[in-house]
Parts: C-alpha cells; sequence; structure tokens
C-alpha cells in the first residue's frame, strides 16, 4: 500500500537526530510491548509479512505521528482482534470477559532463545530457473496495491541493473494477505542516484533494493 | 504533526512523568493475555532480557575485528555472512540471511530500512530510534551525503555511496574501513574500535587516539 510507511525520497522530516547512549528501551510499556509482539506470534499464527502489514495499515497521519513501538502495540491488536484472541473491552477492563480461544502452543521460558536462534528463514526451494541474472537490465514495474508490498514508491518505473541473484523466497505481498507463501526469485537490484532522483539526484549515489521476479520487468 | 511528536525520543519525555495511557493500556493487555493463558510473563521477562544484555552490537563488533585480523574469516564473511557469523555464535531472528558489504577509499555503504526498521538483530541488537525514524527512513536513499552530515561525517566527493535498502528478509552488516595505526592489534583490542554507526554505514570506526 502507497503509506506512511513508504518514506524512501520524502521530504519535510527534519534532520536526524542522534541519541547519544541511547538505551535500547525508553519505557518499561516499550518493553512490555516489544516482548508481547514477539511471544504472540507462537500463539497467534500470523507471519512477519502480517505484522507488518498490520503495523502500515493506517492513515499516514496517524502512521506518522505514532512512536514506534505505539505502532508495533497497535499492529498486536489489529492482529489480535482479527483472530477473536482478544477484544477491546478486555483491554480496557484488563480483564478477560471472552471465551478463551485454544491456541496450538505458547512461547515457554524454555523455548525462547531456541525459537530466536532459530528466527525464521525464507528461503524455499524451487524447480524453477530464475529470469534474470547479475548485469541484466531491469525495470521496477509501476505497479500500486492496496495491499502489502515491498517495493518502495521511490524505485517503481526506475531502471535498474541485477546486482545480485539472492534466491528463492517467501513472497511478501501474497504471505501478508494469507494466500501462502508463494515463493519467487529474489535479487538484488541496483539504481543510479540520478536515475531514482533526476537531476536532483546524486550521481556518486547508487542504491539497491531487494526485489521479487514479479516487482521486475526486462528493461528494452 | 507537531514537531514533538516527529521524533520517538521526545514522544517519550511525556510519557515518563506520569503512567501514560499507553503504559496502562500494555499493562491490562499483558494482564488478559496472561490470564487467558496466551502468554507466560517468564518468557516475556527472557525476551527483553536478551535485547538489553546479550544481544547488541558488541556482536557484529566482534564480527567486524576478526574479519579485520584474519584474512580467512574476512574472505569467509564475504562469501556467506550468515554461514562465518554463524561461527561466532550469532545467528537467527532477524539475520537468518545476512550478507556483508565491506567500505573501501572508493566505496561507502549505508543501510536503511525505508519500509519499516528491518535490521539485522543478532549482530546488532534492537535498531536505535534514529534508524526507524522518518528523517533517516526518507533521506538515506536521496541524500545520504546530507544524513552523513547529520552525524558528523563527511566523504569526499568521487567516493561512491552504496545504499542498501533492506526490502526483503536479507540484513546488511557494514565492515568498516580499519583504522590506521591498528597493525598488530588483538581482534579484542580493535573490537573496541567498532561502533555501531559504523556497522550502519552512519559513521567511521574510532581512530586509535579515541580510545584514549
Amino acid at each position: 500500500m502507497n503509506g506512511g510507511q513508504d518514506l524512501g525520497g520524502t521530504h519535510g522530516h527534519g534532520p536526524v537526530e542522534p541519541e547519544p547512549n541511547e538505551p535500547v528501551f525508553h519505557a518499561e510499556w516499550e518493553k512490555r510491548a516489544f516482548a508481547l509482539t514477539l511471544a504472540m506470534a507462537m500463539p497467534g499464527g500470523w507471519n512477519i509479512d502480517m505484522s507488518r502489514f498490520a503495523r502500515e495499515n493506517r492513515p499516514p497521519q496517524q502512521y506518522l505521528s505514532m512512536s514506534y513501538y505505539e505502532i508495533w502495540l497497535a499492529g498486536l491488536e489489529v492482529l489480535m482482534k482479527e483472530r477473536g484472541l482478544v477484544a477491546d473491552d478486555e483491554i480496557v477492563s484488563g480483564h478477560p470477559l471472552r471465551l478463551v480461544k485454544p491456541v496450538k502452543r505458547i512461547l515457554s521460558p524454555g523455548d525462547v532463545l531456541k525459537v530466536l536462534h532459530r528466527g525464521g528463514p525464507t528461503e524455499r526451494d524451487t524447480d524453477t530457473k530464475p529470469a534474470f541474472k547479475a548485469g541484466d537490465r531491469v525495470r521496477a514495474k509501476n505497479i500500486n496495491p492496496l495491499t502489502h508490498t515491498r517495493l518502495p514508491r521511490y524505485v517503481r518505473g526506475h531502471l535498474g541493473v541485477i546486482d545480485r541473484v539472492i534466491g528463492c523466497q517467501v513472497f511478501p505481498d501474497s504471505n501478508a494477505s494469507g494466500k501462502g507463501e508463494d515463493p519467487h526469485w529474489l535479487y538484488t537490484v541496483r539504481f543510479d542516484g540520478d536515475e531514482l532522483f533526476g537531476p536532483d539526484g546524486d550521481p556518486t549515489v547508487k542504491v539497491s533494493v531487494d526485489a521479487w521476479e514479479p516487482y521486475l520487468e526486462k528493461a528494452a | 504533526m507537531t514537531h514533538d511528536h516527529s521524533h520517538d525520543h521526545h514522544h517519550h519525555d511525556h510519557d515518563h512523568s506520569e503512567l501514560s495511557e499507553t503504559q496502562l493500556r500494555v499493562r491490562a493487555l499483558e494482564t488478559v493475555l496472561t490470564e487467558k493463558g496466551y502468554v507466560d510473563p517468564a518468557s516475556l521477562d527472557l525476551l527483553i532480557e536478551t535485547y538489553e544484555t546479550k544481544v547488541g552490537p558488541r556482536n557484529g563488533a566482534q564480527v567486524v575485528a576478526k574479519a579485520w585480523a584474519d584474512p580467512a574469516y574476512r574472505a569467509r564473511l564475504l562469501a556467506d555472512a550468515t554461514a562465518a557469523i554463524g561461527e561466532l555464535g550469532y545467528a537467527g531472528r532477524q539475520g537468518e540471511h545476512i550478507v556483508a558489504v565491506e567500505n573501501t577509499l572508493k566505496v561507502h555503504n549505508m543501510v536503511v530500512c525505508t519500509l519499516c526498521s528491518c535490521y539485522p538483530w543478532p549482530v546488532l541488537g534492537l535498531p536505535p530510534v534514529w534508524y526507524k525514524s522518518a528523517p533517516y527512513r526518507s533521506r538515506a536513499v536521496s541524500d545520504p551525503r546530507g544524513v552523513l552530515a547529520d552525524f558528523g561525517f563527511s566523504l569526499p566527493k568521487d567516493t561512491e555511496i552504496r545504499v542498501w535498502d533492506s526490502t526483503a528478509e536479507i540484513r546488511y552488516l557494514v565492515i568498516p574501513m580499519r583504522p590506521e595505526g591498528t597493525e598488530g592489534w588483538s581482534e579484542e583490542k580493535l573490537a573496541e574500535l567498532v561502533t555501531r554507526d559504523s556497522m550502519i554505514g552512519t559513521g567511521f570506526a574510532k581512530r586509535p587516539e579515541d580510545l584514549k
């Protein structure tokens, strides 16, 4: 979706403000919101692409005025409510008011480090061959789906070069909407700064994105 | 959008003074989820402790120092960073597929995630607020020299800047240039020179005189 999350190349956000000796978290609730988000993925059964869409799928003015963990919390609530795991009246009252929906498993303390160490690899086997090879010239398609995508607006329609064939990976556009992993070949695609931003771009800059095959077409 | 709300750390200043609405909501949510049997608070404690105390940029600094000191390791890191980093015991969530990119006199690498906050957790920990903020995510791709200037750094005009936008599940680790005057240093001592920002590409490694 062309939402508030798609920030590359947008203007007016001001300077980057590094914070010296920044703590990992800035408030106690951030720690809990972070940990709840990680822990609930197991009983909740959603995937990372669904999580990302739950966070970005809101009015841009809301996305841009929320802090990072406020967005995480809002995304977590959406995912849980969609699955009937929790309801607003329960969050407001702080007590379970509805039937407990059975879940397959929860994250036990003994499994935490194992689960983190395993992570969630997204590479998949395939019988298909990649359509592009390193050095091929490609154009990022001009797509504007209302749903989740990982092709940022600032590269759409622009010419780039295949830098590397990464492998066959889970396709977020499908995975985020519950339509399955639908793995596709993934490439690192390199663009020149002035191709992306014209005369206002920096010709000494090259920018790459990692783009799945359905995002790309062969350039003439 | 008011200025105060455009940067997370300003926003949180309001939250410290009292029990904010958000703080109360998270507390209520945790209670409900715990009573429903969906989460074990001990798991939450362990997740927080892990990312506050164990997984952080010291891990990445060790990887970089080893690459500086050991040419065979550097070659393995550049060929397959996930495996080379795994040799040191670092792996997993948000680092399932890592690529290491090396700074040289000709090319400077910078990593961003314009669409959210993708970051190589096993080697750098959780991302700082600025990395997740609109100013960085918007300008890293269009004006990386300006971003570097915000950090107080500049590069020669003819240095190529290569920006890696983490739009998939590949996570990028920058290997900064090894500072001069560090010949013969141990990996442990070299690691002290490796800053978090130098591994994102928004800074350089410290110089030996910076340690004094």
